[in-house]
């Protein structure tokens, strides 16, 4: 299709990446304007984190062996937070039909908009686990690899969740509907992630749950976009 | 063979034809169901192992099956809809969402009251087969709570189509993971079926053919209803309830 009016267009028309750079921009500058979008997950991640302590009490055996896996629930959950508002504001002020308009592949500019939300939501949980995962005990060495399955796990928690967040967009029951969609396909980067994560912490050998969850990361990178694309077009029709 | 198909494709064909199978599949399923319970149930010998508790087998084994064939059909019909517009095949993946979630519910019932005498508890976390069939409990709760909350049924069709494929990839994932996972944890829920002597394997046989012929009606009866409620506007089903026969 794009090829056809790139060769019959009157003028010419930008590369491909040229689109995904563009709304990844977009998205940058949106978020900000207003940091309390990106800000407000982060706490929910911190909240989360304190509430475990409280419940289930603060022996430090009891947290060294529960940390890895209620920081990741928490970036499970905190993620489920911010992908809500991933095409909604789009969706409200008529910009997201521009871009289902738009003579760029509809699969890159869906990219280029979860890439800005790995970058605001993803990444910035990444940053701040190692501090709580500090209260919880959890030895400096195990730190790096826990960043590194949150880092690798966001990236496709992300591309997955802009599938539900797509299919959702227009509904106004979307946040719980959301969740339900997204956490059970969400399990396994879950399991790999915090188990990964506690082998490490036990000294066994972590490198299944990595390899595993960096494959799970290529494969929603590469497949992910197109089903976002098709659940869009099928929200907006 | 391609007419027939495609006029199996039309909606008030399919719903005189249906009509001629549904019985004929439910009739035929209740009466192997029958002979294979009574087989299973009073027949067959005890188990030396297990005793009388194992023949639970001859419900879970067949429900868990269906679970995970009524998934597939939801997911494939759901594919032909989207792929080729055909607008019975979302009917038909309307039809399989609940029935698959009923069969899965069995399945881990039965599961749970087989496992309170075998493992010595109702749940047990470490086994992957439940972990995955809890998991895809919860894609058909997903699944009907998409289709529920879209007023519009041919957007509804389509998301649902779009979410069961997803589904379907992750399923494959799903179940290493936690297959994974469990072999982590060592579960003390290492049971491998051995070789079962045919006295007990032969009912079970018939039991799953019943099952599935059981099925099968009951997913052509809530197809039926499913293009009814999606056709009440045409013509052909207007005819039909004022014509002399009635609606049958």
């Amino acid at each position: 299709m794009n090829q056809t009016s790139l060769s019959e267009g009157p003028r010419e028309i930008p590369g491909i990446f040229f689109g995904l750079g563009a709304t990844t921009k977009r998205d940058l500058l949106l978020a900000w304007k207003r940091p309390g979008d990106v800000l407000n997950p982060l706490f929910f991640f911190a909240m989360v984190c304190t509430l475990f302590p409280l419940a289930v009490g603060p022996s430090a055996e009891q947290l060294e062996f529960s940390g890895p896996g209620v920081l990741w629930v928490a970036a499970l959950l905190a993620t489920l937070l911010s992908l809500n508002s991933l095409f909604i504001s789009d969706f409200e002020d008529g910009s997201l039909d521009q871009l289902l308009v738009s003579p760029q592949p509809l699969p890159m500019l869906v990219l280029g908009k979860t890439l800005a939300h790995w970058l605001t939501s993803g990444l910035p949980l990444v940053l701040v686990s190692p501090i709580l995962a500090i209260t919880y005990r959890m030895p400096l060495s195990v730190v790096g690899v826990m960043m590194l399955t949150l880092g690798l796990g966001t990236i496709s928690l992300s591309l997955l969740g802009s599938i539900g967040a797509a299919l959702t967009v227009g509904l106004h029951r979307g946040t719980a509907l959301l969740s339900l969609l997204i956490l059970p396909l969400a399990m396994p980067i879950m399991i790999l992630g915090a188990n990964a994560v506690s082998l490490a912490a036990t000294n066994d050998i972590y490198s299944t749950g990595i390899w595993a969850l960096g494959a799970y990361a290529i494969a929603s990178l590469s497949l992910a976009p197109y089903a976002t694309a098709a659940a869009l077009r099928i929200s907006n029709e | 063979m391609w007419k027939w198909f495609h006029q199996l494709a039309s909606p008030p064909h399919f719903y005189r034809i249906s009509l001629l199978i549904a019985p004929w599949l439910g009739v035929s399923g209740l009466i192997l169901v029958a002979y294979g319970a009574w087989q299973g149930l009073f027949v067959v010998p005890m188990d030396y192992q297990q005793g009388d508790a194992f023949r639970i087998i001859y419900v879970h084994v067949p429900s868990a099956y269906l679970s995970m064939m009524a998934y597939m059909i939801m997911a494939t019909s759901g594919a032909i809809g989207l792929i080729w517009r055909i607008k019975l095949s979302h009917a038909v993946a309307a039809a399989a969402a609940p029935i698959g979630a009923g069969f899965t519910f069995l399945a881990l019932c039965t599961g749970s009251i087989w496992g309170r005498p075998m493992w010595g508890t109702w749940w047990e976390w470490g086994d992957p087969r439940m972990m995955s069939e809890l998991i895809l409990l919860f894609l058909y709760f997903g699944y009907m709570a998409l289709r529920s909350s879209i007023d519009d049924t041919t957007k509804a069709d389509k998301a649902s189509a779009v979410l069961a494929l997803v589904g379907i990839v992750n399923v494959v994932i799903v179940h290493f993971s936690v297959e994974w996972w469990s072999s982590l944890h060592q579960g003390q829920t290492v049971f491998k079926k051995g070789t079962m002597d045919a006295d007990m394997r032969i009912p079970l046989f018939i039991m799953l053919i019943g099952f599935t012929l059981l099925f099968g009606s009951m997913l052509l009866r809530r197809i039926r209803t499913e293009v009814l409620y999606r056709e009440r506007r045409t013509r052909w089903v207007r005819e039909m309830i004022l014509s002399p026969k009635g609606g049958t």
